[in-house]
């Protein structure tokens, strides 16, 4: 039985629907875990859902990433648990140090709600294993603070190890200044760790994830974890 | 004591807000305005009475919180 854990903090407002596509794509239960409890049960993966957890003071994610419940998430994907950030999510993963860089403002200073296109960069990580490499996937944004910033070294290295998931693009692909909705450098949508377990997302895939919601493409993110967790069973 | 903290965004680092804010300043009639860069203050009451060691918490404080060092610098003074 496939076991998802999804983290809710004071000011989580996606973890429902996570929990809901998590549910309806694997077939198995997710497991709500507050942020105040000691330890995460034993899970096949954890999402980290989007909204304004602690209502974004200080800094979005800062104060979730030391939250009690956070110590466990960080000690857990440290020893291999599959880890994914959604916006907020993302933020977070970013504020604990599980992945570098940081979510800043967006240049037009504006809350951006919209689907977007991206091309999908790293298909081998585990979260998007069911998507193919240049794929373009068109899902929504909902931030006001998805402008990733890193150093000119780190962004080196995320492309050099193929740590860029996927980037804000056109229709056709393109990547361009024009697609790039929030003034995110070099266009960066996701990224992952070295092991490809650990991914941070601005885009909701849990929003478009089944026809009646107006689309499918945010599916196979889940499907992902599906396929991840029947290799862990071979 | 008390520890005065301030967090401002390193050089290079855009700040759509400072810009904003500069933009509206110059709607207003402020002329001369090159760049403004926009900051945090923070103060914090500490029951600390050794110098040495209120700024010792304090700079832990500022790099495991206050600050993200990615993008922001900070500067602390302590008194009392």
């Amino acid at each position: 039985m496939l076991r998802a854990s999804v983290i809710v903090f004071p000011g989580s407002n996606c973890d429902r629907d996570v929990k809901v596509a998590i549910e309806r794509v694997t077939g198995f239960p997710a497991r709500m875990v507050w942020h105040g409890e000691a330890s995460v049960p034993a899970s096949d993966f954890i999402v980290l859902p989007g909204g304004f957890s602690y209502g974004d003071y200080l800094r979005c994610g800062a104060m979730a990433a030391h939250s009690p419940i956070m110590r466990d998430v960080i000690a857990k994907a440290k020893a291999g648990t599959p880890v994914l950030g959604i916006c907020n999510g993302f933020q977070v993963l970013c504020e604990s140090g599980l992945l570098p860089g940081v979510l800043m403002r967006n240049r037009s200073l504006k809350f951006i709600c919209r689907d977007v296109d991206l091309r999908v960069e790293n298909n081998s990580t585990y979260f998007t294993r069911c998507y193919r490499e240049g794929e373009v996937i068109r899902i929504p944004i909902a931030h006001a603070e998805g402008n990733y910033f890193a150093d000119d070294d780190t962004l080196d290295r995320l492309e050099g190890e193929g740590r860029v998931v996927m980037r804000y693009a056109s229709a056709a692909g393109e990547i361009s200044d024009a697609a790039n909705p929030n003034g995110a450098q070099r266009n960066i949508a996701g990224i992952s760790d070295e092991s490809g377990r650990i991914v941070g997302m601005m885009p909701h895939p849990e929003r478009l994830f089944e026809t009646a919601l107006g689309g499918i493409d945010g599916r196979r993110v889940f499907e992902s974890a599906v396929v991840g967790f029947a290799e862990a069973m071979d | 004591m008390k520890a005065r903290i301030k967090i401002t965004l390193k050089n290079g680092v855009l700040d759509p807000q400072g810009k904003a804010i500069a933009h509206a300043l110059g709607s207003l009639g402020f002329a001369g305005i090159d760049d403004v860069r926009q900051g945090k203050y923070i103060e914090v009451q500490l029951a600390e009475t050794d110098p040495a060691k209120a700024r010792e918490a304090v700079e832990r404080m500022c790099k495991d919180l206050l600050a993200n060092t990615v993008i922001e610098n900070y500067a602390y003074e302590i008194e009392g």
